[in-house]
């Protein structure tokens, strides 16, 4: 076993664990640690196919802006211990059921792709370097760029308007 | 000539325009200008052809307008046939229909000018549609008319439509050729799935190339159409009817048009029916048969215009008895001088009940005949004539019938006579109950008699001549050698029918003499019989009893109609009623709602209106798409 | 690693998020589940960029291509983040209406 192999099931594991935690923790502020470390594992993951850009981003965004976003919203509401009242555990069971199906069926229709043995090794490129995505991104794509941040703006307005007590 | 032919319908086409588009507008005279000038047009151009048809040595023309139906092989034009025969027919029916109209203009004159143009419009009209029955080259163009026939017989003796008993006169009339014109169609549905065309020359031409079977359907079919049309077993019933039409509309219906169109169709189909002797035979029996039935209904009857009605029956009968028999001459012969006579009885018939103020039993009638000479004078004449007193026109063509007769059976001829000796003897009473012995009317009738206008005695007096001299271009070989001109003019037509003038040479001149004369001095007898008993006649209110009363309600047919076909109809109208209409087909209808309703309330519960369980059925049916994707390989 | 491996993590994070979506009922943890579909289609964004760019650099050196999936995972995240935003607004909207986050009181749409 190589080290990138090592690495790549090593992330893969904890990435999935973090997943199951962050769907099975009864309390919510687990799962936003749990989701936290999921973020984490995939940002690994970024980083062993030549992303660093992403992974960087990945980290601040989401790691970072976007659940401490989350816990600060569940430390507002003071919902720190388990409100959620089980009612239908049968309900449960047929969403777990249905989302193994899915997966199954998915995991059915996608084994035998053409592409499924092209290696992801080797041979470190430049395009997830901030420098090649930034000529891109403000070349080809900049009034997607443009746009988006219209809709941050749109946005903004929108979560300032919502959450104003009125 | 012939390119003219077109004018002929057109004429009356244009009066029933004007006249029914203007009946608001025109004034009265100018209505009867329209009415009765149309026809009397039409009538000049027939002359005009009928001088050219006349020259020996003239072809039969199909004088093709343009293409009426076109689909796939069928090619159905809109023609018209130039020949003898239709030629003959035109003469008929715009020379009566024009005496006619021009009696209708003094009959209706009480009418109010909208429904005397409403009148005058359907008159035209109805022989438009005559006129395009005869005329036509195939047999779909024929029966365009021949439905129109139909309708304008609905219409007008409907035309006092306030009264519901007419109204269903009206009705009745319709219905039953409703069930004739089915026949008519289906025939020409068979032609044309037969032979591809419906067109005269081309159905006659391969016509021996059918098997007899297929012959024998069609021609039978086509008889059920005559049957409806010109009132035969068992159709008959509405012809006695439709007498609550006005007097003018029934002597149209009765002598011009509506029930030659048979006899004409049976006449022009003459090849086909030659081939089926077993349609033959049915069309002699039938014929025969409803001769007889008919004559002795109107020997009990008290209303003057039901015993004509019935008389016209018993007449048509012969015709058939003639078609059938293969005596195509002497029936196409009888069309025309019974159009002239039982026309000439109509119009007297409506002359005295237009004096007598609406008045048609005749046991109130009697003496009428010096108030009324000139009716008294023409209604004698045309009661000789049908009764069959040589030299009126009657008895050549009713003798030319029985000899063909004759010549297939001894028996159709025994009965024929028989049928004879009944008319005379109803024709008689009829006659002497009006006119002879005196009046037994109420004494405001009596003096309110009075002769008709001079509208309604110059067509009398015109058909009284027709009726006297009408029989002379038919006079069999016996008198007087080859001068049966009807039957050369007829010949190119009729050909391929047995021709009296060759078949009568099977019988000796000696014995047709000897058979004429009998008969003669037989109906003379019955004659002076019926009036020595009648001129002496008084009312009386015995009910009849036996026979006479069976006949009193003809032989009951109309209620044997009922229980047969009407009572069965109406139970099986209220099965399918209250069993099939309110439980079955409403019962589908409601339960269909009543299904929906419970479906949406079941359903409904799916809509718990928690996005959960939304969105978990949208993963079901995801994951069933991929496995149907999967694994559905087409 | 082959490729395939990555499509099953990502099918496994997705499957794992639907299934969190439909079991729990609290709307912040079916929001973070939510988060992590989006992560799942991420990473194979980026897996299928890196396999492209492979390919693309046999024949080329100094080839740009897989440039684009990365670019769209980074507009992904951009639209997460405006999504989180105005999502936790509602959130809590709804909290401070109803008093609660569970979504099965949500169920005015029956009405």
């Amino acid at each position: 076993m190589t080290i990138t192999a090592i690495l790549f099931w090593f992330l893969t594991v904890l990435a999935l664990l973090g997943a199951l935690m962050v769907v099975s923790s009864k309390n919510p502020v687990h799962s936003v640690l749990w989701l936290i470390v999921v973020f984490f594992a995939l940002s690994g993951h970024y980083i062993m196919m030549n992303a660093q850009f992403l992974a960087i981003v990945n980290l601040i965004v989401y790691a970072g802006a976007i659940m401490v976003l989350f816990l600060f919203v569940i430390m507002l509401m003071n919902m720190n211990a388990d409100s959620e009242p089980q009612k239908n555990q049968w309900l449960k069971l047929a969403g777990a059921i249905a989302g193994g199906a899915l997966m199954l069926v998915l995991v059915a229709a996608l084994k035998d792709t053409e592409t499924r043995y092209r290696s992801l090794e080797g041979a470190e490129g430049n395009i997830g370097l901030i420098e090649q995505l930034g000529k891109v991104l403000f070349t080809d794509y900049v009034l997607p760029f443009e746009i988006s941040s219209v809709l941050f703006l749109s946005a903004m307005v929108g979560a300032v308007v919502l959450g104003k007590k009125d | 000539m012939s390119k003219l032919i077109y004018l002929v319908p057109l004429f009356p086409l244009a009066g029933f325009l004007v006249n029914g588009l203007g009946r608001r507008f025109l004034s009265r005279s100018l209505v009867s200008l329209v009415g009765v000038g149309t026809v009397l047009a039409s009538f000049l151009v027939s002359l005009l052809i009928f001088m050219e048809v006349r020259q020996p040595g003239f072809q039969a023309q199909v004088v093709h307008f343009f293409d009426f139906i076109k689909a796939g092989k069928v090619n159905i034009p809109f023609a018209f046939q130039v020949d003898q025969l239709s030629i003959l027919f035109l003469l008929i029916i715009t020379g009566v229909g024009t005496l006619i109209h021009l009696y209708s203009t003094a009959y209706m004159h009480e009418e109010t000018p909208p429904h005397f143009a409403r009148y005058f419009a359907f008159l035209n009209l109805f022989v438009f549609s005559m006129l395009l029955l005869v005329l036509g080259a195939n047999y779909v163009i024929m029966f365009i008319g021949w439905e129109g026939v139909g309708l304008c017989s609905y219409l007008l003796i409907g035309y006092w439509f306030k009264n519901d008993a007419y109204n269903d006169a009206a009705k009745k009339a319709f219905v039953m050729n409703r069930i004739g014109d089915l026949g008519f169609l289906l025939a020409v549905f068979w032609m044309i799935a037969r032979f591809g065309s419906t067109g005269f020359s081309e159905v006659f031409a391969q016509a021996p190339e059918a098997t007899t079977a297929v012959i024998t359907g069609i021609t039978l079919l086509l008889f059920l159409g005559a049957t409806g049309k010109s009132a035969q077993i068992p159709l008959f019933t509405w012809l006695p009817d439709a007498m609550a039409g006005p007097t003018p509309v029934s002597a149209l219906i009765h002598a011009a048009t509506m029930v030659t169109a048979g006899i004409y169709m049976v006449a022009r189909s003459h090849v086909l029916f030659d081939l089926a002797p077993l349609t033959q035979n049915t069309i002699a029996v039938i014929g025969l048969a409803t001769a007889l039935i008919a004559a002795t209904i109107a020997l009990k009857q008290n209303d003057i215009k039901k015993v004509l009605a019935y008389s016209t029956v018993s007449q048509l009968g012969y015709m058939f008895l003639g078609l059938g028999v293969g005596a195509y001459t002497g029936a196409i012969f009888h069309v025309m001088t019974h159009a002239f006579f039982k026309a000439l009885l109509f119009l007297g018939a409506g002359s005295v009940i237009h004096a007598m103020h609406h008045e048609q039993d005749i046991r109130n009638m009697g003496g009428l005949k010096k108030y009324m000479p000139v009716t008294h004078w023409t209604f004698l004449v045309g009661c000789l004539a049908i009764a069959g007193i040589p030299p009126f026109s009657g008895f050549f063509s009713k003798d030319e019938i029985l000899m063909g007769a004759f010549m297939k059976s001894p028996v159709y001829y025994a009965l024929g006579v028989a049928g004879a000796l009944m008319t005379a003897f109803y024709m008689f009473r009829l006659y002497t109950l009006t006119f002879q012995g005196t009046f037994r009317g109420t004494e405001k009738q009596a003096s309110h008699l009075h002769e008709s206008p001079s509208a309604i005695t110059i067509p009398l007096v015109v058909l009284a001549i027709l009726s006297v001299i009408g029989g002379w271009v038919g006079i069999p070989e016996v008198f007087m050698p080859d001068a049966h001109r009807l039957e050369h003019f007829l010949a190119p037509v009729l050909s391929s029918g047995v021709i009296p003038g060759e078949s009568e040479g099977h019988l000796s001149h000696a014995f047709e003499l000897m058979l004429m004369g009998g008969t003669v001095l037989l109906i003379l007898g019955v004659i002076i019989y019926a009036w020595r008993t009648f001129s002496r006649y008084e009312k009386s209110d015995v009910p009849a009893t036996g026979l006479a009363r069976i006949l009193e309600n003809k032989w009951y047919v109309d209620e044997i109609y009922e229980a047969i076909i009407g009572k069965p109809l109406r139970a099986l109208g209220g099965f399918l009623n209250s069993v099939v209409e309110k439980s079955g087909i409403d019962g589908i209808v409601n339960g269909v709602g009543r299904g929906v309703q419970y479906a949406g309330r079941q359903f409904r519960l799916l809509q718990s209106g928690q996005v959960g369980s939304y969105i978990l059925i949208m993963v079901v049916a995801t994951v069933l798409f991929f496995i149907i994707q999967l694994f559905w390989k087409p | 690693m082959p490729v395939n491996y990555y499509i099953f993590l990502s099918v496994a994070l997705f499957c794992i998020g639907i299934a969190g979506v439909l079991t729990r009922r609290n709307a912040i943890i079916i929001f973070m589940c939510i988060e992590l579909m989006l992560n799942a289609v991420n990473i194979l964004l980026v897996a299928f960029s890196k396999m492209h760019h492979l390919r693309a650099l046999a024949t080329d050196a100094a080839t740009t291509v897989g440039t684009e999936a990365q670019l769209f995972v980074f507009f992904i995240m951009v639209v997460a983040a405006a999504e989180v935003t105005v999502g936790l607004a509602i959130i809590v909207m709804m909290y401070r209406n109803i008093h609660s986050v569970d979504i099965n009181f949500l169920n005015r749409l029956k009405h």
